[in-house]
């Protein structure tokens, strides 16, 4: 009977695009949803992506992501050293500075002080020029984003593009002079600010005056010792907080979940689509088998078991989700692939994909359930009243 | 309950009530009734007298308030439910007035869906319902959705249908009212010479006294009640002109 059941829904071409579309719109708006959410909160914690070689960043106590600077007092890094089952441990600086382009605009960067000796936390890939050429007087090393567009040269004269900074231009960074001497990939940040690095050394000397410039200690792991220990270890010897790479990324992710909107307004999103898709594929596929109710009444009489209907109606329901779900999914890839290089924050991991099958699935059940309820109900008598 | 040699249909004091209270319907008042296997017996008489009821109770499609119906030794009303849909899949074959065809199938995949419903394979089913369609002289329009088919044709292929599975017992409701009278009487030409079988009962209710002719017996209702039932009327109603 499943040859009997697809022809019924194939047969009403208007009900079956209908449904089709529904499920489509509700799949491609909750993956789409999903995937921005996902990419966005995926930039929050770029940087410490970015920064692979670290098993463990330590911090002050009250710092709630990786943004929320509470810098240490340089001695610091001494205390971690000393702890039992710390391989290496280097200072970073992180740090928001004003870039001053050729035209007098000002532009915010995020800047990364690297330890001076070991340049550990480095971009993770160089477009142009060498890490060790952070060791050239002034150099600092920008992200390729930034190059061609927040810290491009302004146009010679208007509307003429804007030129990309290149190895060997000149930036002022808070009123000093820095060379650029590399560009770097590196992830997206939140908030999409210039990535600019350099030494600890040099950073400290480009920010403001303050008593403590040390953001991070950033320290890797004996072998054999398990980083969570590790963090036990630091936080008991040193009062400071301390996180594996993962924890630290959850810790801002989780802040961001907390304290911002972003949640809410993207699961209102995913609500609706989850609601519309729900109501019109649902609505549709009742009027449907309301359409087919003779019918079914027919096949009833005939001999088909309340269990026959049921499996007939489910693989409707199963074939229209199926190619709802492909086809939403897949526009939302599509639409990925085609933001890929704008600034839209975009990444479509499978668990994603899971959670859409997962509503599709729902929707599709709520949109039977609805079904069989009447075809269950339903007296084959009913088909001797003409 | 006592069942007469070559008996089809035995219903003893069928009674059925719709409704509660003070909106209730005797549909039925008391039905006897006997149809022997190899003949044709139409039931007839006045609109809302209990034909419908009649058969549907006959057919295991509505359960009696009162009285028994044996189908075949089988008192389908004391089946579970699940049995009961089994006996009436793989026994009874069903004509109804509007056809009831499946839209979105063609004509042959109409005639195959009991043979489907008896999980028959799909091409084993196609090839019995393409000699069904053949036996109806419709074989050349088998590919033909419902849509495409005349009201004649398409009662023709729910003819098919009804007898695909090879049922003991076939029921047909009104099969000519929807139908022009030289239509339906070919329709009904048709049923005879294809339905009636050594050991299948065929029971047509219709009021289109053009077609009584085509019946071994008449059985008439009237408000719940079979009043009389008319034998041998074939050859009595030759001068009424037979097609």
């Amino acid at each position: 009977m499943n040859f009997v059941a697809l022809k019924m829904l194939v047969g009403d071409r208007a009900k079956y695009i209908g449904i089709i579309v529904g499920i489509t719109f509700a799949s491609l708006l909750i993956t789409q949803q999903l995937a921005i959410f996902t990419g966005i909160m995926t930039r929050t914690y770029g940087s410490i992506s970015d920064l692979g070689q670290p098993d463990v960043w330590v911090m002050d106590p009250k710092v709630q992501f990786i943004d929320d600077i509470k810098p240490l007092q340089d001695t610091e890094l001494y205390r971690v050293r000393g702890v039992d089952g710390v391989e290496w441990a280097v200072p970073l600086y992180k740090g928001l500075l004003k870039a001053r382009l050729s035209n007098g605009n000002f532009q915010t960067c995020n800047v990364f002080g690297l330890d001076d000796a070991t340049l550990i936390g480095g971009p993770p890939e160089m477009i142009d020029g060498r890490i060790e050429d952070l060791r050239r007087a002034d150099g600092v090393i920008v992200d390729e984003y930034a190059a061609v567009g927040k810290l491009a040269n302004p146009p010679a004269f208007e509307g003429a593009p804007s030129t990309p900074l290149q190895v060997g231009d000149v930036l002022e960074l808070n009123d000093h002079r820095a060379i650029v001497v590399g560009i770097c990939r590196v992830q997206r940040t939140f908030q999409s600010q210039p990535v600019v690095y350099t030494t600890y050394s040099r950073a400290t000397r480009f920010a403001p005056r303050e008593r403590k410039l040390l953001s991070f200690v950033l320290v890797a792991a004996k072998a054999g010792v398990d980083p969570r220990e590790l963090c036990a270890r630091i936080q008991a010897a040193t009062g400071l907080a301390a996180e594996t790479r993962d924890d630290f990324k959850w810790k801002t992710v989780l802040y961001f979940m907390k304290y911002t909107g972003i949640p809410i307004n993207f699961g209102i999103a995913v609500l609706l689509g989850f609601l519309v898709g729900t109501a019109i594929a649902g609505q549709t596929f009742y009027n449907f088998t309301l359409d087919n109710l003779k019918q079914f009444g027919a096949l009833k009489a005939m001999g088909a078991g309340n269990g026959t209907l049921l499996r007939m109606i489910l693989l409707q329901a199963l074939l229209v989700g199926l190619i709802g779900y492909g086809l939403g999914v897949g526009a939302a890839a599509m639409f990925g692939i085609l933001s890929r290089n704008s600034e839209l924050a975009f990444r479509l991991p499978w668990q994603i994909l899971a959670v859409t099958a997962g509503s599709v699935t729902l929707i599709c059940m709520l949109a039977a359930v609805i079904s069989i309820r009447k075809v269950v109900k339903l007296e084959p008598a009913m088909v001797f009243k003409g | 309950m006592y069942q007469p040699e070559n008996a089809a249909v035995v219903c003893r004091g069928v009674t059925k009530v719709y409704g509660e209270g003070g909106s209730v319907v005797q549909a039925l008042r008391g039905v006897d009734l006997d149809v022997r296997a190899g003949e044709l017996l139409m039931l007839v008489g006045p609109s809302g007298c209990g034909k419908t009821t009649l058969i549907s109770v006959v057919a295991g499609i509505l359960d009696p308030s009162g009285g028994q119906c044996l189908v075949f030794g089988e008192d389908l009303a004391a089946l579970p439910q699940r049995k009961r849909t089994a006996f009436r899949g793989k026994s009874i074959g069903f004509v109804f007035q509007a056809y009831n065809l499946l839209p979105a199938l063609t004509a042959a995949e109409n005639v195959a869906v009991p043979l489907l419903i008896l999980g028959e394979k799909r091409s084993h089913a196609l090839e019995r319902a393409h000699a069904a369609l053949e036996r109806v002289s419709l074989s050349d329009r088998s590919s033909a959705r419902p849509a495409q088919l005349s009201g004649g044709q398409q009662q023709r292929v729910a003819i098919a249908r009804a007898l695909v599975h090879d049922p003991r017992l076939v029921v047909c409701d009104e099969p000519t009212s929807a139908l022009d009278a030289d239509t339906g009487q070919r329709v009904m030409s048709l049923l005879r010479d294809v339905a009636i079988a050594p050991g299948r009962a065929l029971i047509i209710v219709t009021h289109d006294s053009r077609t009584f002719h085509f019946a071994d017996r008449i059985a008439r209702m009237n408000d719940g009640r079979i009043e009389s039932i008319q034998e041998n009327v074939a050859e009595t109603t030759t001068a009424e002109g037979r097609t």
